[in-house]
């Protein structure tokens, strides 16, 4: 069985587009667009609200609002939101399939990001946060030079637990007549070609693997080394034999 | 210089943090403002800023008065220390330290710049200007902390509890330092503490602060410790009031005697005159300790640092009456060392001598 699978998955009439079938290639790139496209427009509502209600401490019950949300079952409201939206676009575009799918994933996207955020911000040490007004910091100041910074490993988290949530989520998609690496796993279990469904199973892990490497990498090189405590070796280290005694000098005073 | 006129805090619920508080903080002076927990002092402190809006009466700065600026830049114009430093732990050291010139719009370069000469001022080598707070110890993390405050060279500075987070043994190197700077600096200080020792140590002028927000005296140190005006004041500064009243009364130049010593490494002594204390220095003739003639010395041939009663405090010629009696009262052998200011002893000098000195001091105390 893991043979087939790997048969299928190292075929590469699999992956290029023919006239009967849509390749690999193709499908990931609808799969990454929908994720893409869902996380997106996630951040652009999540970002500034959990900034926002961190900061200011006011309408909390949006974060528990938006966790709630997490209680809908994808497919259902897929399904709902296809029903009332397609009718809306005739024609030959996908267009009316394509709203609700994104609909759907921005709904799933939305609660991590939101509550990491809230949470980052929330979390801040209040003596740090005292300390940055009590210098004389405008609110936007203490928010964008001190808040934020220090909550980047939390809302990080939250993007990027948002993100494997789409990737493995945007399968759905094939429910609908949409692309995606979804469209293997459902042809697959019709026709009953499991090397096929179980392919498109690895390719959604593997993406999913992949981005969060991503993400971890962009993460190393926003998050300040004073907060991941992943200073560079050539202070701490201290090879240097004069540093090293002015170290302990130092040690001793204090 | 800082002016409370008549400045109460209410708030919603009724409570009243500070109740018609009159004070004021005189220039280039460390005021420090001191009580139990809940006399409003770090409310008073808070409403300088405006970190606390006060519900009324006036604070002025100089003769301005605050509540007519914006409070981000009044803030720029005082610094600010707090418990636990409250640094920045994304920002490297020195640019913590810069935060208030980054602010007020300095060229990076020459806020830097300035922030390396305080880094050193504080007592902090150059290699720390790179690391970030989270490798600092909180002595060190405080230093930062006051470094950052002084940053931008305001003439006032605001300092909550800024060394009661960290060991007795650093806040004690911090407190001195910090009377160095001041030394230095001259700026007008409040600083808040719930330590009457750290007041008492720390102040020009002591406000002790009764719970309910009210002001129940105003005085020096020494004044204080001599005449509480009322049973709160007289319970709050605490026993041995008496003793610790005499860290405030100079010694003047003590009468010395000449004290039989012995360096370091060299033999033993043999045959005692009468009395078994023998007084050790190094090679610089600065004291190390007592050696007890009269002790079994087996396996030893020389004086070493083992064999040495090390109990003893030291008197530094021309310090307080307080340093002296406890350099008496300290020694093994009753005489009390008198060193100079390098370190070097001049001679001993008994308890009997420095009470009649303290007999011959209490007249002026009663005045």
């Amino acid at each position: 069985m893991i043979g087939d699978v790997f048969t299928w998955l190292t075929d590469w009439s699999h992956w290029t587009d023919t006239r009967f079938d849509t390749g690999i290639i193709t499908q990931l790139l609808a799969h990454i667009r929908f994720c893409a496209m869902a996380l997106a427009i996630a951040m652009v509502i999540a970002l500034p609200l959990g900034l926002f209600i961190g900061h200011t401490n006011r309408g909390r019950w949006l974060v528990g609002a938006a966790n709630a949300l997490r209680a809908l079952p994808t497919v259902g409201v897929l399904v709902l939101l296809t029903v009332i939206i397609s009718p809306q676009f005739q024609g030959r575009t996908d267009t009316g399939f394509l709203i609700p799918t994104v609909i759907v994933l921005v709904l799933l996207a939305v609660p991590p990001i939101l509550a990491n955020t809230f949470a980052g911000v929330q979390n801040v040490d209040p003596g740090v946060r005292d300390a940055a007004s009590g210098m004389g910091m405008t609110g936007p100041q203490v928010l964008f030079r001190v808040e934020l910074p220090i909550s980047l490993p939390l809302i990080f988290s939250g993007v990027r637990s948002a993100a494997l949530q789409l990737i493995a989520t945007a399968t759905v998609a094939s429910y609908l007549p949409l692309g995606g690496l979804g469209r293997f796993i459902y042809d697959g279990l019709a026709q009953q070609d499991y090397p096929q469904m179980i392919g498109g199973g690895v390719l959604v892990a593997a993406l999913a693997l992949l981005t969060d490497l991503v993400l971890s990498t962009v993460q190393r090189y926003v998050v300040s080394r004073g907060i991941t405590g992943r200073y560079s070796t050539k202070q701490v280290g201290a090879p240097d034999p004069r540093l090293a005694v002015v170290t302990e000098a130092e040690g001793a005073r204090a | 210089m800082i002016r409370f006129d008549a400045v109460t805090k209410r708030y919603p619920d009724g409570t009243v943090a500070v109740d018609e508080l009159d004070l004021e903080a005189a220039s280039g002076r460390i005021t420090v403002l001191v009580g139990p927990s809940g006399c409003g002092k770090t409310t008073s402190l808070r409403m300088v800023n405006r970190m606390i809006e006060p519900t009324s009466g006036t604070i002025w700065l100089d003769d301005q008065d605050t509540a007519t600026l914006p409070t981000h830049e009044l803030r720029r114009k005082i610094g600010y220390v707090i418990q636990h430093a409250g640094l920045f732990p994304h920002r490297t050291i020195v640019d913590n330290v810069a935060t208030v010139p980054f602010l007020l719009g300095t060229d990076k370069k020459q806020a830097r710049r300035t922030a390396m000469e305080l880094l050193e001022r504080v007592g902090l080598p150059e290699h720390f200007a790179k690391r970030y707070p989270a490798q600092l110890s909180g002595g060190q993390q405080q230093r930062v902390g006051v470094a950052r405050a002084l940053a931008a060279d305001p003439p006032v500075m605001l300092m909550d509890e800024p060394f009661s987070a960290v060991d007795p043994v650093v806040r004690e190197q911090l407190q001195d330092e910090f009377l160095r700077l001041q030394q230095e600096l001259g700026k007008t200080i409040v600083f808040v503490t719930h330590d009457i020792d750290e007041a008492i140590k720390l102040g020009d002028q002591v406000a002790v602060l009764r719970v309910g927000g009210r002001l129940a005296q105003l005085a020096t140190p020494a004044e204080l410790l001599s005449r509480p005006v009322d049973a709160f004041v007289a319970a709050f500064v605490g026993r041995d009031r008496g003793y610790r009243a005499l860290g405030f009364a100079d010694a003047g130049t003590l009468s010395t005697r000449d004290e039989p010593t012995v360096v370091l490494g060299a033999p033993i002594p043999t045959g005692t005159d009468g009395d078994s204390w023998l007084l050790a220095v190094d090679g610089a003739g600065a004291p190390q300790g007592w050696l007890d003639l009269g002790a079994d010395f087996r396996g030893h041939d020389t004086v070493t640092d083992e064999l040495l009663y090390r109990g003893g405090t030291l008197a530094t010629q021309g310090s307080t009456l307080r340093a002296a009696l406890d350099a008496c009262l300290s020694s093994p052998s009753g005489r009390g060392v008198v060193i100079d200011e390098g370190g070097a002893l001049i001679g001993t000098t008994t308890s009997r001598e420095i009470l009649d000195l303290i007999e011959a001091h209490e007249p002026e105390r009663q005045t």
